[in-house]
């Protein structure tokens, strides 16, 4: 453990002082403020909390932004190595395969959840400061859910990153796929889905089925679990028509956001062990 | 020499590695004394990778049985024994935004080694000035001397070196030099991989030449010299008139004559050497200059890897 612990270290340190680390907490603070601000100012005076407008349009956000930067965190990770020489290093030292990938998947995870807390979480202070009304205690519980749903939708895609890291051979490859797999999940998928929905007009496919294909992709299971959080979330993003058989236990959409990070970190360690150095 | 052959920390025997068709290596003996040290030759393609790669681990031999240590690397126990290993890799190019020092406790840490080690590392390495610098301000030899420290972490049993003075100047050469000398009398194995032939020379135990995969030459050098044939030239500058003696004296060994600047080229097997000088001494001539040219190993190397050579067949001589 205390070799995974050193891998740890390593990693963040390395990932701190490289300056785009930096640079993505900016660009995710300056987008949740821009966004927060534009997005509760219609709203006038009406009852609705400007903190449960933040959480619908930043998990909007989060679905094509996190992704996109657990992606490309990930996919330099092992393949990266490989070409700089230090991975045959690596592996000569006692540490094993799945220990390096626990190790900087630990880092690269820690590095995202700074990005995410300081970045949200200076939108969502900035926001409680500067409105009028008070804010309830629900609306800070789902501000909060949308901070540790977001770092582990982070932690689906850097498992996802590592094994596009871990099978290919070299760097270009792997962020030709990084950037492919990010279209399929935060965009193509849907949009199949959208138009398998359209063409089966005879509705073929139960409404049952089409929620959980939808749902096995886990940038909607993500979309699912934030904007039902609260029923001032689900009214603006217009979920609250979703009638109770349909919506899905915060623990099954848990469960299939745990399985999306422990498949592919598997999947990649034992790619690794495989790899040929 | 200072080898204890009994105690094999490398063993190959009959190892091969195939890639589909192709051989990576094939049918190699080999065994790597503790306090040895090895040279392994060969050119671009011969192999070489292909060998170390299998004596760290990283693949599986296709055939044959391999044993670092007394362990097989394929077993699950030797991650525990690879902080026994130091590695140095032709290539490598650490984090540029670490210092020298966070690089040395970042692999120290790995091998649970003794963390006040890695300033003894420095000084050996001749990097103390630069520890604490971003690797993005060494120059190539610098970031080679600090990948040689790194491999030393933890006084490894057996050292293996990639091409460890390419691309150094002299006097990096001479330290990584005198540091594998350290090394191999505290009583480690080292096996070096490298192309700089003339320096090897008369800094290794044993040479094994690899030649398209396979193993054409394995022993010390002045036994692959004699084994090959290649003569040592005694050149003797002497007086016009007794050159002719000289000639008269050592038909046998007569090479050639040099008229214009007066010198006989005579050549002869290396052990005869010493006979060889005395009985020219004994002449009682006088002689202006003496020089001797023993057969480089380069010069051995190109004879065993030339193809249609008559000097094909395996040499394997126990040194």
């Amino acid at each position: 453990m205390d070799k995974v612990w050193t891998l740890i270290l390593k990693e963040s340190r390395d990932g701190l002082r490289n300056r785009w680390v930096v640079m993505i907490t900016l660009v995710m603070a300056l987008l949740a403020l821009t966004l927060s601000f534009l997005g509760s100012a219609p709203l006038g005076t009406t009852s609705v909390s400007p903190l449960a407008v933040t959480v619908v349009s930043l998990s909007s956000l989060s679905i094509f932004f996190i992704p996109l930067i657990a992606l490309l965190l990930a996919y330099d990770s092992i393949v990266g190595e490989a070409e700089r020489g230090t991975l045959t290093l690596l592996l000569v030292y006692p540490i094993s395969r799945n220990q390096i990938i626990i190790g900087k998947f630990i880092a690269h995870l820690f590095l995202l959840s700074i990005a995410i807390f300081l970045g949200y979480g200076a939108a969502g202070l900035a926001i409680a400061f500067s409105a009028e009304s008070s804010f309830l205690a629900h609306d800070w519980q789902s501000f909060i859910r949308l901070i540790l749903s977001s770092i582990v939708l982070g932690a689906v895609f850097l498992s996802v990153g590592y094994v596009i890291s871990a099978a290919v051979k070299d760097r270009s490859t792997a962020a030709a796929i990084a950037i492919g797999i990010w279209l399929v999940f935060v965009l193509l998928y849907d949009m199949g889905l959208l138009a398998i929905l359209a063409a089966d007009s005879e509705q073929i496919m139960s409404g049952e089925l089409v929620k959980w294909l939808m749902l096995i992709n886990p940038t909607d299971s993500y979309r699912m679990y934030n904007l039902t959080s609260s029923n001032e979330t689900a009214l603006l993003s217009g979920m609250a028509g979703l009638s109770a058989e349909h919506t899905v236990s915060n623990l099954t959409l848990g469960l299939i956001m745990a399985l999306w990070v422990v498949i592919p970190l598997s999947l990649a360690g034992f790619i690794l062990k495989r790899r040929q150095i | 020499m200072r080898i204890m052959d009994n105690i094999s920390t490398i063993r190959l025997d009959n190892i091969s590695k195939q890639y589909g068709k192709h051989f990576g290596v094939r049918d190699i003996d080999l065994a790597i004394g503790q306090g040895e040290c090895l040279a392994l030759v060969g050119h671009n393609g011969a192999g070489k990778t292909t060998l170390i790669k299998l004596v760290l681990g990283f693949i599986q031999p296709t055939n044959g049985q391999l044993s670092i240590m007394g362990n097989s690397p394929q077993h699950a126990n030797f991650n525990r024994l690879r902080k026994d290993i130091g590695f140095l890799p032709e290539q490598v190019l650490f984090q540029t935004n670490m210092t020298g020092r966070e690089i040395l406790i970042f692999y120290s840490r790995l091998k649970n080694a003794n963390k006040a080690e890695i300033e003894a590392l420095f000084e050996r390495v001749d990097l103390c000035d630069a520890a604490d610098d971003k690797i993005s301000t060494y120059s190539k030899g610098m970031r080679q001397r600090l990948g040689l420290a790194q491999a030393l972490i933890g006084q490894p049993k057996i050292l293996i070196l990639d091409e460890p003075t390419s691309g150094l100047d002299p006097l990096s050469r001479q330290t990584v030099y005198s540091i594998i000398d350290e090394v191999k009398n505290a009583g480690a194995t080292v096996f070096i991989s490298s192309h700089a032939l003339t320096e090897l020379d008369d800094r290794i135990d044993r040479v094994a030449i690899l030649n398209q995969g396979q193993l054409v030459a394995l022993g010390n050098v002045d036994e692959l010299r004699e084994n090959i044939g290649l003569k040592s030239i005694v050149k003797i500058s002497v007086n016009q008139a007794d050159a002719g003696k000289l000639i008269e004296h050592f038909p046998v060994f007569f090479d050639g004559h040099n008229e214009a600047q007066n010198t006989i080229s005579l050549a002869c097997k290396g052990k005869d050497k010493a006979h060889l000088l005395a009985d020219i001494l004994m002449l009682g001539i006088q002689l202006h200059n003496i020089e001797i040219y023993d057969p480089s190993l380069e010069q051995v190397f190109m004879k065993y890897t030339q193809p249609n050579e008559a000097t094909q067949e395996t040499a394997v001589l126990h040194g």
